[in-house]
């Protein structure tokens, strides 16, 4: 089954707030190889002029994953989640992630396009915090393998 | 920071790193992510799917390459803007893991904004594994 084209342009609910703990920064940073004190120690943070403990830059990831969950979940989206590759990922910041924030993540298919057997769903995550205000927006595409 | 800004030109390395992927990592990532897709961590659903064998998250090359970068600019809220397309998988062999390379070098300045974008290129096995990856950093 391809890919339905009326996806496009398809907004998503909002996911429910999700929490950044510092815990939580400190298991995805270690993750990622990071070494920034940033990261780990809160001092260092707050001695740098953040609130709380800094996310690594693609600790997003976490918040969009409930997001791309909702439109694989989609029953007339036409999605075989075992045939899907990554194809690429950006993330634009208005701010960092940091640890007390509480985020939530609106999903818009910004575009679906055939390229032969394939199909390719661009999708972008807007990031805001408990304010409204935008955090980071995390933009992926979705590459869907066609039969061969 | 501004100085820092001033003092860069284009094609100027600002970061070199190797890291070493094991299947331990994989794991790590897997449980920090939330990504449990099988085919980072079993070779049977790996090659099923017709994969040479378990691979790295696309995500965690990613999130590890920029640290170099980071470490650079001494903070990661100075990274602004961050894109990567996935064009080779890392495999990541039982025993011997997977060696990455990192390379990061300057490859535009915005003067105004005091944004520098950093061009990485990221290798396993001498082949190309992040296509276009490129870091905006604010040195304002």
């Amino acid at each position: 089954m391809p890919v339905n084209p009326e996806l496009q342009g398809r907004v998503f609910p909002a996911t429910s707030p999700y929490l950044v703990g510092r815990e939580k920064i400190r298991e995805f940073a270690r993750a990622v190889l990071a070494t920034s004190p940033l990261n780990f120690d809160v001092e260092a943070a707050r001695a740098a002029g953040h609130a709380d403990l800094v996310a690594p830059p693609t600790f997003p990831v976490v918040v969009q994953e409930s997001t791309l969950a909702q439109l694989l979940a989609e029953p007339d989206a036409g999605i075989d989640f075992s045939r899907v590759v990554h194809g690429d990922q950006r993330f634009t910041y208005t701010r960092p992630v940091v640890a007390g924030d509480e985020l939530t993540a609106t999903l818009t298919v910004s575009s679906v396009k055939s390229l032969g057997a394939h199909s390719m769903v661009t999708a972008e995550s807007v990031i805001t915090d408990a304010q409204g205000e935008h955090v980071v927006t995390a933009i992926s595409t979705l590459v869907v393998r066609g039969d061969e | 920071m501004a100085r820092q800004f001033d003092a860069l030109t284009v094609g100027d390395v600002v970061a070199e790193r190797d890291i070493h992927f094991t299947r331990d990592s994989l794991v790590r990532y897997a449980g920090a992510s939330g990504d449990f897709n099988p085919i980072h961590y079993r070779d049977d659903v790996a090659t099923a799917v017709g994969l040479p064998g378990v691979i790295a998250h696309g995500m965690l090359t990613m999130g590890a390459a920029v640290q170099s970068v980071v470490d650079w600019a001494g903070d990661p809220a100075r990274i602004v803007d961050y894109q990567v397309r996935f064009t080779r998988p890392v495999v990541v062999d039982r025993a011997e893991g997977a060696a990455v390379t990192i390379v990061a070098k300057v490859g535009q300045l915005d003067a105004d904004a005091h944004v520098a974008r950093i061009d990485l290129t990221v290798t396993f096995n001498g082949e190309t594994v992040l296509g276009k990856a490129q870091v905006r950093v604010s040195l304002a």
